[in-house]
């Protein structure tokens, strides 16, 4: 049986909840019950709101009693990743270093989830300041697999995807930097969407790298994808980078199919050579075809630049985490291990509370920002920002959509990984372009690869191409294997 | 030090010993006066509680982020303007640096790209300092230490408040185009008049809405300039002039003695009177300069440029100008100078488009009448007051004792000099007491007559205490002279 | 093409970053990030002199805010968080230089 399947939808909750048919309190409590139930195997949680949780399904039940219109996600439970602002609520990014801090304030998706009438259930574990692929660079553990619980649900936003994956919410909240939601959506078997850079308000998200940096869905299917990325997109004053445009009706477009639509797998990113499972590329051949058959024109299509995607990511990021993370300094908030004096205070503060990846993207960032090296490796990978983004662009003058896996593999054993950094950033090969070129991009579920375990399909829009991305993803969804809903 | 100015190739150079020249640049950073901070919405507002003025922005807390003002924007536009700068597009980028009083440990600051560059300042001297950038930057905190004399190396520990932090800053960086320290005195002055003026800041130094640093170094004429030290903590005008001529001296010592000028920073300590070394700046600092990401480029539209330069006062140096050729005078005048400093230029112009001697205004408004009594005197008043004293109806120390009340009071002249008992004395009757005062002053008249001019300061006393001050003094000088050259 | 990153770079950065690194963490950390680098080596060699650099990867301009007054935090809830405060300020310990 699909997750779809056994537990409820978002679409489905709130509007149980609005027409009185269903309590947000026992929607509420049927998720608290499953999280009681697995959660100490998967640990998705950093912090489980179950007491906030209650008061505010309770506070929904009796405003749907007195007849007012709680908003679109009516009494609906969303799991929050843990680097997203939440006003006296713990919010860690799994550091050591935020030693429990509780935000004066809320961040700005955050807000828009309390007026559309959702239940925040709790903050989600992610790799340390969201750097990994595997949620394993967590200070507080690890996050398990839902589907295999000897592997991991990928990364950054690992808990946010079990938590879906595990029918702890049916939605749930995550960034995505260079694939930590796409990947980790398609590791968990879920629905994970990355929007255009600027269409989801990053003001309280703690930034890593913030010309990356974007906030997204996970949900078990395309629709609560959508609903999702509704509510919580579109413009915000607080965040100068944010497009000053409506978000459009995404739910609108899904029924729509995929005659006339052109689309093109991207050859750079089918992995000619190894380190891409067999299985999964065939899963992604196999979804190009269920396309084609459903209407679509497909071709292959060469985006070259994205090559250098790994690469470029690799000095972008650090350099501006490297800046991003000074603020964690123990002057106003969070861990201190105060010295004699402020310099050595901050010297013994930052060398505690930062885990060994984190340290590692800190010193690595920091190295291709200095004086005599910027040039190099900030301003060259910034140029080749530029390639990418023109190659996309060609691509796209010829193509609605791209293709490709969302991960070169399914989900890995704990462990595997973690000996050699650069091993596990290799899993990001297929995530980066995109995300490079700020362009939306998500991961819908397409059968299984190695082990049963599910293979994620990438679908790539250019920038503001939010519309076709999610028409097409649900194509994908309603011709997987094993049967949609 | 004995800093006199000697002019040279047609610049004044303080002179140094040995023949060795001085070469400054002043980086000044100036408030502006907004209503809220560069990047939120707290208030831009001096004096409050302690880290009451502080949201997530200012205070750098996770997942914050800021947002540029439209006005700070605006205003260092309008600087920019005002100092003959070219208004650029420009990117935001951060300087990084740990430091407590710097909440995120980066400053938002503009670097290769800033919003204005290559102006020009003129002194009232004449000379031209070029402005080499203004660029926007955020303000940090303020620390105090707590303990070892509240001094920043002895402190027990600092205490740290943010309600600075975030409040918008212009650093106005010149070209190293001073050669005096009076030179770098007059910019700053002339700078603040230009701050005012334009409404871009209120420019106090005593609360810290403006600050100097001094690039200082000495070299010898043809040769290329000296090693610099940056001065910092420089609080008042006076203040410039004196660490400017302390660090030039402590330069050309060392040079003298063989040694050589180590590029450091240096704190200018008010009390000694000397600088002292922060730290060296051999081991360049790495502030790891790149475009702030979460800003955008700005590019500065035509037609609000266009607006700006219409909307701009007339600014001192064009003031200064109008107000010599009205006057008759050549720039530069320290008269013009002071009256276009006191603001009471538009009532000279007035004033001598009335009639009015120019002269007699000119003196008026540069030691008379308060500035901020200048809403009490329309230019006919002043102009009539000035006819008076031409006529001889009044005294010039009747004159100025006038217009002092006319700011005062706002009352016409006629009517004051009438309540006071004004009258001009004719001269018969101040023939009369001139030669009462030379008969009762018989050796001091005998000096006068042999050539000592001074000698005629008994008699000339003896005459206004007579007439209760209001005899008019050059009339009696020419009264004296007379009777001795009879 | 840059010399390889030495033990001696990533001290000077670690300072940089202020972090303190054990002998064995610095061993770690210079072979991690050279390979890491060596796997950058492939961008390095571009010459891309010609092309801009994208510093935002969706174009925006003049994004500005209103000069309007925004409620602050209260002190009592940002002092709460702090790891010392004293006086209604953030207690630091000694600073000993002023700032670069
Ligand atoms: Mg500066
Ligand atoms: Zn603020």
């Amino acid at each position: 049986m699909s997750p779809v399947e056994r537990f409820q939808t978002a679409a489905g909750v709130a509007a149980a909840v609005a027409a009185g048919e269903r309590s947000a309190r026992s929607v509420l409590d049927e998720h608290l019950a499953r999280i009681d139930e697995r959660e100490g195997e998967i640990h998705a949680f950093n912090h489980l709101l179950a007491d906030e949780a209650r008061a505010r399904a309770d506070e929904i039940d009796a405003r749907i009693a007195a007849g007012e219109d709680v908003g679109p996600l009516a009494g609906v439970p969303v799991a929050l990743k843990d680097n997203l602002c939440t006003r006296g609520i713990p919010t860690t990014c799994s550091s050591k270093i935020l030693d429990d801090w509780r935000p004066p304030y809320d961040a700005t998706v955050v807000t828009r989830l309390r007026d559309a009438g959702a239940v925040v259930i709790g903050k989600t574990n992610l790799d340390e300041f969201a750097m990994g692929s595997s949620t394993e660079n967590s200070a507080f553990g690890p996050t398990r697999n839902p589907l295999d619980t000897s592997r991991v649900p990928g990364g950054s936003s690992g808990g946010s995807a079990a938590a879906v994956a595990a029918g702890f919410a049916p939605i749930a909240l995550g960034s995505d930097t260079g694939g930590s939601i796409r990947q980790p959506a398609a590791l968990c078997g879920v629905v994970g969407a990355k929007p255009t850079y600027g269409r989801a308000s990053r003001y309280g998200l703690i930034a890593f790298a913030s010309s990356l940096d974007q906030i997204g869905p996970f949900a078990r299917t395309v629709e609560d994808a959508a609903l999702l990325m509704e509510v919580v997109g579109g413009h915000d004053p607080l965040d100068a980078t944010s497009i000053p445009e409506p978000f459009p009706d995404l739910r609108g477009t899904l029924g729509r199919g995929v005659e006339g639509l052109r689309i093109g797998l991207v050859e750079e990113l089918l992995g000619g050579e190894g380190g891409f499972q067999p299985e999964v590329q065939t899963r992604t051949r196999e979804a190009a075809d269920a396309l084609e058959a459903a209407g679509a024109k497909v071709d292959v299509v060469s985006v070259p630049a994205s090559t250098y995607g790994l690469s470029a990511y690799y000095l972008i990021a650090p350099a501006e985490a490297s800046s991003n993370l000074a603020r964690f300094d123990g002057v106003r908030f969070g861990l201190r291990d105060e010295r004699a004096t402020m310099g050595e205070t901050y010297d013994a503060t930052r060398t505690a509370g930062f885990g060994a990846e984190v340290k590692r993207r800190i010193m690595l960032g920091t190295y291709a920002l200095s004086s005599g090296y910027y040039d190099a490796y900030y301003g060259k990978a910034q140029r080749v920002r530029t390639m990418i983004i023109d190659d996309f662009d060609a691509a796209y003058e010829r193509f609605d959509v791209l293709l490709s896996p969302a991960s070169p593999c399914v989900a890995f054993p704990l462990g595997d990984k973690t000996a050699d950094p650069l091993t596990m950033y290799l899993n990001d090969v297929c995530t980066i372009p995109s995300s490079l070129a700020g362009h939306p991009a998500m991961s819908v579920p397409f059968g299984t690869g190695a082990e049963g375990l599910p293979v994620g399909i990438q679908v790539m829009a250019p920038a503001l191409g939010e519309e076709q991305m999610f028409r097409v993803a649900a194509a994908l969804e309603a011709a997987a294997p094993g049967g949609a809903r | 030090m004995t800093a006199t100015t000697a002019s040279d190739q047609g610049g004044a150079f303080t002179e140094l010993p040995s023949g060795y020249r001085l070469v400054v640049g002043l980086e000044v950073h100036v408030e502006l006066h907004t209503a809220t901070k560069l990047f939120c919405g707290c208030p831009n507002q001096f004096g409050d509680d302690p880290n009451t003025n502080v949201c997530p922005v200012c205070l750098g807390l996770p997942g914050s982020m800021p947002v540029l003002n439209a006005q700070a924007m605006e205003l260092a536009m309008r600087l920019g303007r005002a100092l003959h700068c070219e208004v650029r597009p420009s990117v935001f980028a951060r300087k990084n640096y740990f430091y407590p009083d710097m909440p995120k440990d980066y400053q938002v600051s503009q670097y290769d790209q800033p919003t204005n560059v290559d102006g020009h300042l003129d002194l009232p001297d004449g000379t031209r300092i070029g402005i080499e950038r203004a660029h926007i930057e955020e303000d940090t905190g303020k620390s105090t230490h707590v303990g070892g004399g509240g001094r920043i190396h002895d402190a027990a520990y600092s205490l740290v408040d943010y309600n600075r932090c975030g409040v918008p800053l212009v650093e106005i960086v010149s070209r190293p185009d001073f050669r005096t320290a009076e030179q770098a005195k007059a910019y700053v002055n002339e700078l603040r008049a230009i701050l005012v003026a334009t409404g871009v800041s209120d420019a106090k130094m005593e609360e810290g809405s403006l600050r100097v640093d001094a690039n200082v170094s000495v070299h010898q004429p043809d040769t290329p300039f000296g090693t610099r030290c940056e001065i910092k903590n420089i609080n008042s005008v006076r203040s410039l002039g004196r660490a400017i001529e302390y660090e030039a001296l402590r330069q050309v010592d060392l040079l003298e003695a063989g040694e050589r000028v180590i590029q450091q920073t240096r704190h200018w300590n008010e009390d000694e009177g000397r600088t002292h070394m922060l730290r060296s700046k051999e081991e360049a600092e790495d502030y790891r300069y790149f475009p702030e990401p979460d800003l955008v480029p700005m590019v500065p539209d035509p037609a609000r440029i266009e607006a700006i330069d219409a909307a701009l006062p007339r600014l001192p140096a064009e003031r200064r100008a109008a107000l010599a050729e009205a006057a008759g005078r050549t720039l530069p005048d320290e008269s013009v100078t002071i009256v276009v400093d006191r603001g009471l230029d538009e009532l000279a112009l007035d004033a001598v488009a009335a009639g009015a001697d120019a002269d007699r205004t000119l003196t008026h408004l540069q030691h008379d009448l308060d500035p901020d009594h200048a809403a009490n005197v329309p230019a006919a008043h002043l102009a009539q007051l000035v006819e008076l004293e031409t006529s001889g109806a009044l005294t010039a120390s009747q004159a100025k004792q006038v217009v002092a009340e006319m700011g005062e009071t706002g009352k016409a002249p006629e009517a004051i000099a009438a309540e006071r008992g004004f009258e001009a004395m004719d001269t018969s009757e101040l023939e009369g007491i001139v030669d009462e005062a030379i008969a009762a002053n018989g050796e001091a008249w005998e000096k006068y007559c042999a050539g000592e001019q001074k000698a005629q300061g008994a008699i000339v006393g003896h005459v206004m205490k007579a007439t209760r001050g209001q005899a008019d003094g050059k009339l009696v000088s020419q009264l004296l002279e007379q009777r001795r050259s009879a | 093409m840059t010399a390889p990153i030495s033990r001696d770079d990533v001290a000077h950065v670690a300072r940089l970053a202020r972090l303190t690194l054990t002998d064995d963490e610095l061993d770690t950390f210079t072979s991690q990030l050279a390979s890491i680098l060596d796997h950058a080596a492939d961008v390095e060699a571009l010459d891309l002199d010609d092309v801009a650099p994208t510093s935002h990867p969706y174009p925006l301009e003049n994004v500005v805010r209103p000069d309007e007054v925004r409620p602050c935090l209260d002190r009592d809830e940002v002092l709460a968080e702090a790891p010392s405060a004293e006086d209604g300020m953030f207690r630091v310990p000694p600073v000993l230089g002023e700032a670069p």
